[in-house]
């Protein structure tokens, strides 16, 4: 390497560009500032795009689902189908099962859950249908006989078991219904117009009757509820206890004189408009007249008979409601606290933090619940939840501010703008604040989670209600089904998918918004 | 002589924030209203109470009635909703065990598993071992401990029927918890906590560890000769663990006030079941001193946990400036 720069001769020498100035050029590209800088990290990170993605499915979840359904909304609730498993037409017309569950059958109680789609099919009561004959019509409850075992039986008799895939909406099957007159023509108008059959044989309360409220008892049985069927000889009742899949049941229908069934009975009232009959229905027909649709459930319904996916829908909209205005009150609480005890330090500073110090300690349950049994009544549960998140958690946010505050207050802009003579507000807006904002809305993004969380957890512990005909919360939709979800799996499965979902997605956002705002804090959790 | 003084002065701190959450509570409580039963008899018993208890004199002196009875009888108030004039310290003391023994087994549990994942972690950084925990830890650490709660039950108990779907009474398991019978009922809550714990346990260590592997110490271990194994085990363990043990050690500490949902669902006879049935019934006694209680642990804790750091690394002197 020429080390020898000293012995250059001076002639040599000329000036750079004599003939031009030189200027500092535009740059032609536009400036990366603070927040696309952030925004261009955030985009490179593929899990917190995918998560953004998901929560924003979710939450244009809860929005459509009401606009899709048209028949019903959130408060419609028929209790006859409460707690059903999810039934969508269009699977059905795909030739796929739905609504269903699989159960256990004795060979009486599938005799009887087969009746029902027999039953349903003769209308007339005159037509001889098997239960093989029944099968994979519209009204069978008894989808497919998945298998079957034998076991030895209390009373050392063989016993057998069926397992078979049941469609629960059609298995509530027919039911009594007292109606006026007027309803009384409607339906006949309506069966005539779409071919369905609502109103089905009145059932004849004698000794082959077993319950006379239950309207699915319309073929002979013995006190046990076991089948009865002529002898061989045609002149005795006997009971069937053996399942055949050729076996005709025999109907019990009440009947006139000519012997044809009778459909609908004068119970009481004067006139013509007061009159009140009693009529047995086959139920998924009387819905569809009742709502003007076939039982339709994404997601089935409810303890209340509500359908799921539109509470889920409003649980949703409700939970993440709260944990955005919590996240936003938090924020704005923190930023002012934070600032100030941080801008003007020493006393101040003190004294704010002991104050902070303690409501930090204060354990957020105790607030929960002193917040719930003092202010619930009087101002509702949402809001007095608002004021328990409130009062404590603005603290993590003023913190972080506060040490924002002390790194950036003594620096070199900070003292140029105030020897300008600009105020105290300005500096803090203007100056310092801005500076750190990537910290507080990473923490702002990770409040909503925290929220979401810790508000499911108080409702399903019961110390918040939040439930009610028009509004739920995820953490009330999973408190309802906590005692009975074993049953019934679809009341607990879509709610804690959501929720968990929501919660998955929400952090890995808030560490993807974290990691754009701060690169250097990358990597550690 | 320098850490005595900083711990006195912590733990002083602590008794007063103590006392004016117990005031705030103790105000917060006195107030709210109380209801008569219906019936006359009953009436007139529980005014007599009432005033005997001294709740129609000034807040003030009920105030002072309230620590003169802590201090002079350690009496913290009397339970009469969830078990009739039991004290409210008994109350709280005889549900203390079953939520530290279901908290021990399930630290005893993750610790190991949280760690070691951990630490397997961080040695295979960037490989698919490491995005496949971390992965996993992200989900763990998301999804509420009550789901967990759920599927172990669904499938534990309903699927496999291995275990039972609450605890058993303490009679059913020969009137001890330290019997085989009652540990089997206590897997399913064990194994619903452990979960999070080992996802929360992973995730730090896992940071810490990767932090250390790439600090200079390493470099210059590595170079005077020590193979990767060696200088991982010798220097950036230790320095790892570090931080990990304090929080370790804090779990320990917080152990105390248990897991409220996890109590509920698996109906543990614990503090946090306590916990609930005393805001259900209002037996304001006794959710005082429960609330004291939680309190307590987390102030603790946190003293706890700072103080561990100086036994850990000696180097680490709290309370410096």
């Amino acid at each position: 390497m020429n080390t020898e720069f000293q012995k250059i001769d001076q002639a040599k020498f000329r000036f750079v560009n004599e003939s031009e100035r030189l200027h500092d050029k535009k740059f032609d590209d536009k400036p990366v500032g603070y927040f696309k800088d952030a925004w261009i990290r955030f985009r490179k990170s593929r899990a917190s795009v995918v998560a953004a993605v998901i929560i924003l499915a979710i939450v244009l979840f809860s929005f459509i689902a009401p606009i899709c359904i048209k028949g019903h909304d959130q408060t419609f609730m028929v209790t006859t189908y409460a707690k059903k498993p999810p039934r969508i037409t269009l699977l059905r017309d795909l030739g796929k099962k739905t609504g269903y569950s699989n159960r256990s059958f004795s060979a009486r109680s599938l005799m009887k859950a087969l009746s029902t789609g027999v039953g349903a099919l003769d209308y007339a009561g005159n037509e001889q249908i098997s239960f093989e004959a029944a099968m994979g019509s519209d009204y069978m409850p008894i989808l497919e006989i998945t298998g079957e075992s034998k076991s030895v039986g209390a009373d050392k008799s063989e016993v057998t078991t069926y397992m078979a895939d049941i469609e629960t909406y059609l298995e509530v099957g027919f039911i009594y219904k007292s109606i006026e007159q007027k309803e009384l023509s409607n339906i006949l108008a309506w069966e005539k117009e779409h071919g369905k059959h609502i109103l089905y044989p009145l059932v004849e309360n004698n000794e082959y009757c077993l319950d006379a409220t239950d309207a699915n008892y319309w073929y002979k049985s013995d006190a046990k509820g076991n089948p009865l069927t002529y002898n061989a000889k045609g002149t005795k009742l006997i009971k069937v206890k053996e399942y055949n899949p050729a076996f005709v049941l025999l109907d019990n229908y009440k009947r006139d004189a000519d012997g044809n069934p009778i459909y609908y009975e004068f119970t009481g009232g004067g006139s013509v408009d007061t009159a009140q009959y009693k009529i047995r229905v086959l139920y998924i027909n009387y819905y569809e007249y009742q709502y003007g649709e076939e039982p339709n459930y994404f997601m089935g319904t409810d303890a209340q008979g509500r359908d799921l996916m539109l509470r889920l829908a409003g649980g949703i909209k409700l939970s993440l409601l709260i944990a955005v205005a919590v996240s936003v009150i938090n924020f704005i609480l923190g930023a002012l606290y934070g600032s100030t005890e941080g801008y003007y330090g020493g006393t101040v500073d003190l004294i704010m933090e002991r104050i902070s110090d303690i409501l930090y300690d204060m354990p957020f349950i105790v607030v929960a619940a002193l917040f719930q049994i003092h202010l619930a009544k009087k101002v509702g549960p949402i809001p007095s939840l608002l004021f328990a998140y409130i009062t404590t958690g603005w603290i993590g946010t003023a913190s972080r501010v506060r040490t924002q505050f002390y790194r950036f207050k003594n620096q070199e802009y900070v003292m140029a703008a105030r020897t300008l003579g600009a105020k105290d507000r300005r500096i803090i807006w203007k100056h310092i604040f801005p500076n750190s904002l990537g910290t507080i809305i990473t923490s702002a993004a990770l409040v909503i989670p925290a929220t979401i969380n810790s508000e499911s957890m108080l409702s399903y512990l019961g110390i918040v209600k939040l439930g009610s005909a028009q509004h739920t919360s995820l953490g009330t939709l999973l408190s309802d089904a906590a005692s009975i979800w074993t049953n019934y799996p679809h009341l607990m499965f879509f709610p804690a998918l959501t929720l968990s979902l929501l919660m998955i997605c929400f952090n890995l956002f808030g560490n993807g918004l974290r990691d754009a705002f701060n690169p250097a804090l990358r990597g550690v959790e | 002589m320098r850490m005595l003084k900083y711990v006195l002065k912590r733990i002083a701190l602590m008794f007063f924030v103590l006392f004016v959450i117990t005031t705030i509570c103790f105000v917060l409580i006195r107030i709210l209203p109380r209801e008569l039963p219906m019936e006359k008899s009953q009436q007139e018993l529980i005014l007599a109470r009432w005033e005997a208890l001294g709740y129609n004199k000034p807040l003030l002196v009920q105030y002072g009635i309230y620590w003169k009875n802590i201090i002079t009888k350690w009496d913290f108030g009397t339970s009469w909703y969830i078990a009739y004039r039991k004290p409210a310290w008994d109350l709280l003391v005889s549900r203390l065990l079953p939520t530290v023994l279901i908290n021990v087994y399930s630290l005893i549990f993750s610790v190991p598993i949280g760690l070691a994942l951990g630490v397997y972690a961080a040695i295979k950084k960037n490989k698919w071992q490491d995005t496949f925990i971390s992965t996993m830890i992200i989900v763990f650490i998301s999804v509420p401990s009550y789901v967990y709660a759920f599927l172990v039950q669904y499938i534990f108990y309903f699927k496999l029927g291995w275990l039972p779907l609450q605890l058993y009474s303490v009679a059913d398991a020969g009137n001890t918890y330290f019997s085989w019978k009652m540990f089997h009922s206590m897997i399913g809550p064990i194994l619903a906590m452990s979960f999070g714990e080992i996802a929360g346990l992973c995730r730090f260590s896992r940071a810490e560890l990767t932090e250390t592997l790439t600090s200079d110490y390493m470099l210059l271990a590595r170079t005077k000769g020590l193979t990767k194994a060696q200088a991982t085990a010798r220097h950036a363990l230790k320095n790892a663990m570090v931080p990990v043990l304090p929080s370790i050690i804090g779990s320990f500490f917080a152990i105390m006030s248990g897991s409220l949902i996890i109590e509920q669902i698996f109906s543990v006879p614990g503090v946090g079941q306590l916990y609930m049935r005393s805001i259900n019934t209002f037996d304001y006694d006794v959710f005082m001193l429960d609330s004291l209680f939680y309190t307590f642990i987390g102030l603790a804790g946190g003293i706890v946990i700072d103080l561990s750091y100086g036994f850990i690394d000696p180097r680490i002197r709290m309370g410096e400036r």
